[in-house]
């Protein structure tokens, strides 16, 4: 794991581009087109599942067994939505992984930073030793812990609440590591200039540290966000009750009581993977970045 | 730990200027301050739900608890000892194995094809990294529903379809039959997460120096030698990680059998991860599923303490 992480302390390529291009693009030779074909067809294999689970959400409930292969049903109906988005409970599922994931991706991003740079920038008797324990964590998968952290939840009183969720995924030493590794090659020529000016160690650590790491803790911020958005084993765990269910649990619990209403079953996927989808549009370098960035360490 | 984080950025020096002169008392004194306050928060839930439980679920491994935290009694090792004799401990450590095989090497291969194509074709980038990596980004009951209800079922199933539309009907139970159903299941976990890796080497190929490439086409070096002497060389490195990562997540599977087959067909696919919540959840041994825990994490903690091992031996005997 530790020889991992080093790949992560490269800074993320800045261009786009691969720099051998040199600003021109190759000429189209017959070994060009040839990989633009092959490119194009496995793009058609990782595209053609998700189109056909568009495909069958739009068509009538009695028309999406049906064989030979057609993609259009009798015709298009938006019937399976419609059913689907007032039965409720993907409406509420889909607030409670936006408060669960937002929530745990602020604290998350707070607490590592704070603590990365009180392992960067203080010192205080016993320093090194605690982060030795958070080095030594990245090796802990939070899923050998699943039977001990249930039972404390069950302890404090936890299970089936939005705490109960959160916090077990916001301490990740990874991302600590991470962050320390950036910390330290930040020069401390501007925060000592603002220690001489008199300004104290928060306002130093608010106005000068974090505006200056923006980038990694984007990065930090998105690789923790779309980890808790997806996280299905311990929120699986720790709810029962279906009101307080995540969007993926509560998809896979109520599965069952579709039946075989496959066009409503592709309509709640489709609702259920689209946020993600129209945030990846829109941050489509930070995310591809962000990814690069820490995920080397993050898993 | 620390002794292969080389690649860090170099602290930057002081400048000149003041690298002779210590900075004013006070200032000093400010570095070294409030360090406890600034790691509390993070410390506190550290300890709380990641440290505590480690040590209770050691703790818990040595009783005959169940869920509820009562009636647990010190076994001593008895539970260890018969994790060892469960042939299920053992059924479902070798389906856990055989999934991270069979899964690990196209997720590896199958990424970095991907990624040389997109690097070499330079083209719409944006197609290539929403087609390939996007389902990465979908919660995996999206994608096993998905695949559970409308790809893989026969005869209506996209993927009879397809054979179907060639000419095939090979009557498969995709999920249902005890042969193939790992493979579906292969087949899935590839298309869902082979995005991450194909980023990963993306961003590795983009850090290659442009001029080894331009060096090698003055020496006329075609395409497929700049491939075979430059590219894949330079990716050494990012494909021993990659490697490594990706055992570890696949050793962790759990999502994908228990949505698509709950571990059938004839707990054929059960991973370990499922046993230990069968016995901890359904079964109520907690204790008893805290030690097939541990004999996981041990599994787990080889996988990720051998890899450093066989960098650092690899980097002596380059240095020699």
């Amino acid at each position: 794991m530790s020889g991992s992480a080093t790949v992560t302390t490269r800074p993320a390529p800045r261009t786009e581009r691969p720099a051998d291009a040199g600003g021109r693009r190759p000429r189209w030779t017959r070994g060009r087109i040839v990989l633009l074909v092959v490119a194009l067809l496995l793009t058609a294999a990782w595209l053609l599942p998700l189109a056909w689970a568009v495909a069958t959400s739009l068509k009538p409930e009695g028309d999406t067994t049906r064989t030979p292969l057609s993609w259009i049903g009798s015709r298009v109906t938006f019937d399976a939505y419609s059913k689907v988005w007032e039965s409720g409970d993907l409406m509420i599922w889909l607030m409670n992984s936006a408060y669960i994931s937002v929530m745990t991706t602020l604290l998350t991003v707070v607490t590592c930073a704070m603590a990365a740079y009180g392992f960067t920038r203080t010192d205080f008797r016993g320093r090194r030793l605690l982060y030795g324990l958070v080095l030594a964590g990245i090796m802990v998968p939070p899923q050998v812990l699943i039977a001990p952290l249930f039972r404390e939840m069950v302890q404090l009183g936890l299970v089936d609440t939005y705490w109960g969720v959160i916090l077990p995924q916001v301490a990740v030493p990874a991302m600590v590591f991470i962050l320390v590794k950036f910390f330290e090659g930040v020069p401390r020529e501007l925060e000592e200039a603002a220690f001489v000016d008199g300004a104290g160690r928060w306002r130093v650590f608010w106005t000068i540290v974090i505006p200056l790491s923006r980038p990694v803790l984007a990065a930090v911020a998105i690789f923790t966000f779309i980890s808790t958005w997806n996280n299905f084993l311990w929120p699986f765990l720790v709810t029962t009750d279906p009101g307080g269910m995540t969007l993926p649990v509560g998809l896979v619990n109520v599965q069952s009581t579709f039946g075989v209403r496959y066009a409503q079953i592709m309509a709640s996927l489709v609702i259920a993977g689209t946020p993600l989808l129209i945030v990846f549009a829109f941050f489509q370098r930070q995310i591809v970045q962000g990814i690069a960035h820490t995920g080397l360490a993050g898993q | 730990m620390t002794s292969t984080t080389a690649a860090a950025p170099a602290p930057v020096a002081k400048p000149a200027g003041r690298a002779t002169g210590r900075p004013a008392r006070g200032v000093r004194r400010k570095w070294t301050e409030h360090g406890l306050v600034f790691i509390a928060p993070f410390f506190l839930v550290y300890a709380m739900f990641l440290i505590w439980p480690l040590i209770s679920g050691l703790g818990m491994s040595l009783t005959s608890e169940n869920i509820t935290g009562t009636g647990g009694e010190f076994v001593g090792l008895d539970n260890y000892a018969e994790a060892v004799r469960d042939p299920d401990v053992w059924s479902s450590l070798w389906n856990t194995v055989w999934f991270t095989v069979l899964s690990t090497v196209p997720l590896v291969v199958v990424g970095l094809v991907l990624a040389l194509l997109a690097h070499q074709l330079q083209v719409v980038q944006w197609l290539w990294r929403l087609s390939w990596f996007a389902p990465f980004l979908l919660p995996s009951g999206v994608v096993c529903l998905l695949f559970l209800n409308m790809i893989l079922p026969s005869d209506f199933g996209l993927a009879d379809q397809m054979l179907a539309a060639v000419g095939l009907t090979p009557e498969i139970g995709w999920l249902t039959d005890e042969r193939y159903a790992m493979l579906s299941i292969v087949a899935t976990t590839v298309w869902w997460t082979v995005g991450f890796n194909f980023l990963l080497y993306l961003a590795a190929l983009q850090a290659i120096p442009a001029h080894l490439y331009e060096a090698a086409e003055l020496d006329g070096a075609g395409a497929w030698n700049r491939l075979l002497h430059i590219t894949l060389p330079m990716l050494r490195r990012t494909t021993g990680l990659v490697v490594v990562l990706q055992i570890l997540a696949s050793l962790k599977i759990f999502d994908q059998v228990y949505i698509m087959t709950g571990g059938g067909p004839d707990e054929s696919t059960r991973p370990i991860l499922q046993y230990v919540y069968q016995q901890g959840f359904t079964g109520y041994r907690i204790g008893y599923a805290s030690a097939v825990s541990y004999i996981f994490f041990a599994l787990i903690l080889t996988v990720s303490l051998v890899q450093p091992l066989l960098s650092r031996r690899r980097a002596e005997e380059a240095a020699k």
